[in-house]
């Protein structure tokens, strides 16, 4: 079957692909809610693949809750988009500084 | 073992392209649409690592219902795309050092740690008969009973946080008043007047 350390360093490139993803589109927070969707995906890789090596179901059962709270957080993060675009007619990252001291 | 192995490398290669596509693209909307091809790819990848129901519910929940989210807002908000992407140059040095010092540091230890004794032992491929939506199922209903239920108490606190989130009153909007209609009487509104018939003249 497939090694366990392919499958590692596949969930490390795909998180490090969407930190720097994080760092290119810093200014859109449509793009930033994607990047963090994909690194709990390659977090995922990694429970799934130990799961697999080690024999044990747990793994996948903590797959599935993280699933859930990116569902969550997906949709409560979009809804305060939608409202911080509907009060200030941008997203754009830089003009939201309401609560800056 | 060596087919299981090429299509590995393949979907995984289709994976990180899709990713690249994600952090790279210039339009949200093909963002939106790469992730979509990146979490098919890692659907598939998950079935060879025989986490067939983690699968099928990566592409039902994900792609069906997260991602048509992300393009429902991606396409209701009017974005300024060249206000957005100004920037992008400035930062992307950076970013790149940083996802190569991420994947220099991550893949040093994973080498490190597939040097020993147990990583190049893998379990052999589980019999047929096994279902893996069952054994789960067993587990996630007796062993995690209450984080599963504490995991619909989140969803639900989610659906709410959202509707809340988004609902407004708008001003100047006509709208009815259902307890007041109902709990309206004949008497408040029709008024029977005794009057004398009008004498024809």
């Amino acid at each position: 079957m497939i090694p366990l350390p392919n499958v590692l360093l596949l969930a490390g490139i795909l998180f490090s692909l969407s930190v720097a993803g994080i760092f290119l589109n810093r200014k859109n927070v449509i793009l930033l809610l994607m990047c963090i969707e994909l690194m709990l995906l390659s977090v995922n890789f990694n429970f799934v693949a130990f799961a697999r090596h080690l024999g044990d179901l747990h793994g996948q059962v903590f797959v599935f809750f993280i699933l859930t709270v990116a569902a969550a957080e997906a949709a409560i993060g979009l809804a305060i988009l939608v409202v911080l675009f509907r009060e200030r007619r941008s997203i754009n990252v830089e003009q939201l500084d309401t609560m800056k001291g | 073992m060596v087919f299981v192995n090429a299509l590995f490398y393949i979907f995984a290669a289709i994976l990180i392209g899709a990713a690249v596509g994600v952090i790279t693209s210039r339009n949200p909307v093909h963002a939106a649409l790469f992730l979509v091809f990146a979490f098919f790819n890692s659907a598939i990848l998950w079935l060879l690592m025989e986490a067939e129901f983690l699968a099928i519910v990566l592409v039902l929940v994900y792609v069906g219902a997260v991602m048509v989210l992300f393009l429902f807002v991606v396409m209701m908000l009017d974005i300024n795309l060249a206000q957005i992407r100004e920037g992008f140059t400035r930062y992307a040095p950076l970013g790149v050092l940083v996802a190569l010092l991420v994947i220099f540091e991550i893949g040093s230890v994973v080498w490190v740690k597939s040097l020993g004794p147990d990583a190049a032992m893998t379990p052999p491929a589980l019999p047929a008969d096994y279902s893996n939506t069952e054994s789960l199922g067993a587990l996630l209903y007796t062993e995690y009973v209450y984080p599963f239920q504490l995991a619909a108490v989140i969803l639900l606190v989610a659906i709410v946080a959202a509707i809340v989130l988004t609902m407004r009153r708008r001003s100047g909007l006509k709208l009815q008043n259902v307890s007041r209609q109902v709990s309206v009487r004949a008497q408040d509104r029709v008024r029977i007047v005794k009057m004398s018939p009008e004498e024809r003249s």
